[in-house]
């Protein structure tokens, strides 16, 4: 018996299924729950992994049908994505264009599931289109369609859409305006 | 109409943030629990003897 099991490739993957399982899950404990779960399952049916493919895609693949079935089980849908909350949400881009963390995140929540599944896959851990449909099952088009309806839900959310020269209400953003004119003049 | 480039911003900033986010939650340290799953997993495949 060699020392070097391929398994033992699988505990690199876990900080980036991790953070994929947060995304899905919105919640931390139940989060580390699907991740455990996700682990299980890949070390007992490791011999479906075919070698040489990625086995990132492999995992994250488990991990998204571990959590809609759990998830069918407990049919619960987010209902009302634009109504309340959109009011909460004051957020103005700083001067790096960055958002306030929590509040993106917030907005982020209030996507349906799909939606934040793509939007992960391809916009923030750097699966390919092709590679994202292959994951979920669905065709290229349908993960595009989903990640462009989650960004404009964002936007919308967010108020990114809306000129925000127009609106520049808040102390801060001024604050933050006033001191990147002064640098860059 | 600047409609295109102001689209192309926010889906810059948005996927900005989207990778500010995730990054942050790769970066976390990875709980105990994961590395004594995987020990545990391989102990019980060596005990049973079942491959």
């Amino acid at each position: 018996m060699s020392a070097t099991d391929p398994r033992d490739a699988i505990v690199e993957h876990l900080p980036a299924l991790r953070a994929f399982a947060m995304s899905l899950c919105r919640n931390s404990a139940q989060a580390d729950d699907l991740v455990q779960d996700t682990v299980v399952k890949a070390w007992t049916k490791f011999d479906k992994f075919q070698e040489g493919t990625n086995l990132r895609a492999w995992l994250f693949t488990i991990l998204r049908n571990t959590f809609y079935s759990g998830r069918r089980k407990a049919q619960r849908e987010v209902a009302d994505v634009d109504g309340v909350f959109s009011a909460n949400l004051a957020s103005k881009p700083d001067h790096d264009g960055r958002l306030a963390m929590k509040d993106f995140e917030n907005a982020f929540a209030k996507l349906p599931d799909e939606q934040r599944e793509a939007l992960i896959l391809v916009g923030a851990s750097g699966f390919s289109y092709e590679e994202a449909a292959d994951m979920c099952g669905c065709a290229v088009g349908t993960i595009k369609s989903r990640a462009n309806r989650g960004r404009a839900k964002l936007s919308e959310l967010l108020h990114l859409e809306e000129n925000d020269s127009m609106e520049l209400t808040d102390q801060s953003t001024m604050a933050v305006l006033a001191a990147n004119a002064r640098s860059a003049s | 109409m600047a409609h295109d480039s102001e689209n192309d911003n926010v889906r810059r900033q948005i996927d900005e943030n989207l990778r500010r986010v995730y990054q942050e939650k790769v970066e976390e340290e990875l709980p105990d629990r994961f590395k004594l799953l995987l020990e545990q997993l391989k102990q019980k495949e060596k005990n049973g003897g079942a491959q």
